[in-house]
């Protein structure tokens, strides 16, 4: 019997181990286009002890160990690139706390977002969280260990800045608690005033630890809330558009979207504008405001809302969006991938172009996205391109378009978002030679096996 | 596979492992088991992965894809064009197993005993109707209502119990009604649902055969499995019955004050059977049978309606336990919800899920404050 097996049974319990070719066929890959790469063993763990006795099992035999929540960044950073342990943390899915004066909640390292929303809504209906727009099942430590988003990224900025304390295991096996619960029975500060020692985690892409429990801010739930399309057609003015309604401080996201199909969307960018409030009146002025704002492009005839229909409303207004995940059916395949770039929302007219070149070029279907972060400071470029899994030859070209569209963004001056390996070395390859050596000590320094997702962040 | 052509197009993007409000994982094999391989987009991976002969028929692929209680919950929660055909897709699969004979023993075990003697129980036919001795139920003979009691309601004690009850209730409410007794066969629908779909079909034509000589037309019955059966597979092969679930009749002589109850004094929380629900949007008429007793109060489980979580009985884990044992079985996370209510009786209209969560209340130890019990039962303790 294999040793290795034989040990994480002992750790978890024979059923939630698996060496069998089915999990070991599913767990290389994830749903993107990143070439599959198998694991040798797939756990689900149900506690952070276990957690940390796998990675110390894995450190003693320098087993490369790789944590999943539920894969859906798309770009490979689960696929296990050295084999090794993936682990599932789906089960570890306990909100553990959630402090309602002090407004965070703490959940286990799997709990998803959805888990998370469904929980508030019914107990603490005066608060929410920053859900991302990504299916529910994707996990609340997944999000923001790759600097993640979500509907009040516009107000307060990216999802891992909203975290208000780690517990990680660290590479080598021990259980470190990072900000105010380091030192405190609170959870209210990742780092400051102290040092911020989030930074060695947040963005690391799980490869200087495994997050089994996080803390995390909690924001007021207005009563109500509304949607607003405003539609142009010339790229050139998005930047100002978006300048414009982020001043008022009125709204609460802002997204930009431009897709060929259906056919009534294409030729548009779509400003899609949320506001709240707890009194109709207060949502009403807060729309007033905006109008008013963008009546000089309704003038110029620049630009119009659009007609929100009925039935179209709850699409607009469903938190997370389910028409997101059904972009992969568009060819009938069954896959998507995109690239995120955080870049400067006034390059945004070039993004647009490019993106409909590469559809062009390489003969795929597009979706553009751009979230506005912090008030207008950047945005994300979501560049997404479908894909049929049946057919190779358009999941290869589906995969050039994308590597071109993330050395567009780069030479833009853009940084990558959730980068897959080879966003990664072209990452690397533009980063000043002493902040690559401080990446190399931290991560040689927390993992001197190079036991954790190895393949990523990997600096020589 | 008929719908092979649709197998890749799944992003196994996990809205199916959910309910529409997510509070929990709602894909009973995947609450159990926790590998993603074990919920409805693994499943379409991996048989995307078979179909193109990346991975191999296996024991674990068996048992992977029989651990499926067939609930229904990824078809509605899938956000895809093709999720009509996911249960289709299944089954598909499961019957390739059969062809292959790849089954898991106790599938194969239980198909046997259906085909041997016409009840996954290995019952000897005869003893079918005892169930009735003393009810004053009598053998169908030109009644207007065939009750259909299917093999749990025949062979399990619970599901005799509320064989009982049932035909009790609707008796005392004047509806002339009989049963088939020894000469009553399995429905198939669960033999189905794992993939046999020539034994199947050998069932319902036997079935439809036997209704036919007796010259039955409307049929009443006690298992929503039966029931989904009759009304839409049976319909398909010919057979021209009319078909009710015994809650839509009861429901009806609420309606018609045919059921005049004094009252209950009790906290419920009523549990959708898969069959009923999800298959066939029968939500209220348990719930009006419920509302209509004075002094009871219906408390609803946070899954509820198409968002029901399973008891684990469907698919045929009823008879084979693949499913499994433990915290995290569908039956024992149900029953744990349900005390959540506050409920002091949890309703069924179902005899696989009234077994299922009996056994449930007394594995989570919760079966001193609170009790499993049918609809039509808890009408009688109304009267």
């Amino acid at each position: 019997m294999d040793r290795i097996l034989t040990a994480l049974q002992e750790i978890v319990g024979e059923r939630y181990v698996s060496n069998q070719p089915e999990e070991l066929w599913f767990y290389s890959r994830d749903p993107g286009l990143t070439h599959p790469q198998p694991p040798d063993y797939v756990v689900v763990p149900k506690t952070p002890e276990q957690v940390q006795r796998i990675v110390q099992l894995a450190n003693e035999n320098k087993v490369a160990v790789v944590p999943m929540g539920n894969g859906m960044a798309l770009t490979g950073l689960v696929v296990p690139r050295r084999g090794g342990i993936v682990i599932d943390m789906k089960r570890m899915n306990r909100i553990l706390e959630v402090n309602e004066k002090a407004r965070y909640v703490v959940v286990e390292g799997g709990t998803s977002q959805g888990m998370l929303k469904a929980h508030l809504e019914r107990h603490y209906p005066h608060l929410r969280h920053s859900i991302p727009d990504a299916p529910p099942v994707t996990t609340i430590a997944a999000n923001v260990a790759l600097h993640g988003q979500g509907r009040l990224t516009q107000q307060y900025g990216f999802n891992s800045d909203m975290v208000t304390g780690l517990e990680v295991v660290l590479p080598t096996g021990e259980i470190c608690h990072i900000g105010s619960c380091c030192m405190s029975p609170y959870w209210f500060s990742k780092g400051p005033t102290m040092p911020d020692l989030s930074g060695l985690f947040l963005g690391w892409l799980g490869t200087t630890g495994i997050f089994t429990k996080v803390g995390l801010k909690l924001y007021p739930r207005k009563k109500f809330r509304d949607v607003d399309v405003f539609v142009t057609d010339r790229d050139d003015l998005v930047h100002d558009i978006v300048l414009k309604v982020t001043h008022t401080e009125m709204i609460e996201d802002l997204t930009i979207w431009f897709q060929p199909k259906p056919l009534m969307f294409k030729g548009n960018n779509h400003i899609t504008i949320y506001t709240t409030g707890d009194t109709e009146e207060e949502i009403e002025f807060k729309r007033r405001l905006l109008w008013k704002t963008l009546q000089e492009y309704i003038d110029s005839k620049d630009g119009g809302f659009m007609s929100i229909v009925p039935a179209m409303k709850p699409t607009f207004m469903e938190m997370p969006q389910r028409g997101i995940a059904a972009f992969a059916d568009v060819p009938k395949g069954g896959g998507f991938e995109y690239s995120g770039p955080i870049t400067l929302i006034e390059q945004f007219p070039l993004f647009a172009r490019k993106i409909k070149e590469l559809g062009a070029k390489y003969q795929v279907v597009y979706a553009g996205t751009a979230r506005v972060i912090d008030v207008g400071h950047v945005m994300m470029m979501g560049i997404s391109y479908a894909f049929n899994r049946a057919d190779p030859d358009m999941m290869e070209r589906a995969r050039r378009a994308l590597h071109e569209a993330a050395e567009y963004s780069m030479e833009l001056g853009g940084i990558p978002w959730k980068p897959n390996v080879e966003e990664q070395k072209l990452a690397m390859e533009k980063i000043e030679p002493n902040t690559l050596k401080l990446m190399k000590m931290v991560k040689d320094n927390l993992d001197p096996n190079g036991i954790m997702n190895p393949g990523n962040w990997e600096v020589r | 596979m008929q719908h092979a052509d649709i197998v890749h197009r799944c992003f196994r993007c996990g809205y199916c492992k959910f309910p529409l409000e997510y509070q929990d994982f709602n894909c009973p094999p995947y609450r159990q088991y926790g590998f993603d391989t074990y919920a409805a987009g693994g499943r379409m991976w991996l048989m995307n992965a078979w179909l193109n002969k990346e991975i191999k028929t296996s024991e674990r692929l068996a048992h992977i894809l029989y651990t499926c209680v067939a609930c229904g919950n990824c078809k509605e929660q899938c956000v895809y064009k093709f999720k009509d055909f996911l249960l289709d897709i299944f089954i598909e699969a499961k019957s390739e197993m059969v062809l292959e004979g790849m089954v898991p023993p106790p599938v194969r075990d239980l198909f046997k005993a259906v085909s041997l003697s016409g009840n996954p129980y290995k019952a000897p036919q005869e003893e079918r109707g005892r169930w009735a001795e003393g009810t004053g139920i009598q053998e169908y003979a030109g009644q207007e209502y065939l009750f259909y009691v299917g093999c749990a309601g025949s062979f399990d004690e619970i599901g005799q119990k509320m064989a009982r009850s049932v035909g009790a209730l609707l008796v005392e409410a004047g509806l002339s009604l009989g049963i088939m007794g020894p000469d009553e066969t399995c429905d198939g629908n669960d033999v189905k649902a794992m993939g046999e779909t020539w034994l199947f079909k050998e069932l319902a034509k036997n079935n439809i055969s036997k209704f036919n000589e007796r010259r039955i037309k409307r049929v009443i019955t006690l298992d929503p499995h039966a029931f989904n059966a009759f009304r839409h597979d049976y319909a398909q092969l010919g057979s021209l019955i009319e078909t009710w679930h015994y809650s839509e009749i009861l429901a009806g002589l609420v309606k018609e004050k045919a059921l005049p109850v004094t009252g209950l004094k009790a906290k419920v929380t009523y549990h959708d059977p898969c069959y009923l629900g999800r298959y066939n949007q029968i939500y209220n008429a348990p719930r009006q049978v419920l509302r209509s007793i004075p002094g009871l109060e219906l408390v609803e489980m946070e899954r509820n309606g198409v968002n029901s979580f399973c008891c684990g009985g469907g698919g045929g884990n009823f008879f084979t336990d693949l499913l499994g044992v433990g915290e995290d079985s569908a039956a024992r996370v149900r029953v744990r919800e349900a005390r959540e209510t506050g409920a002091d009786i949890l309703a069924v209209a179902c005899p696989l899920c009234a077994r299922m969560l009996t056994d449930a209340l007394k594995a989570e130890e919760l079966d001193s404050d609170m009790e499993v019990v049918d609809i039509a039962e808890i009408v009688r303790r109304a009267r």
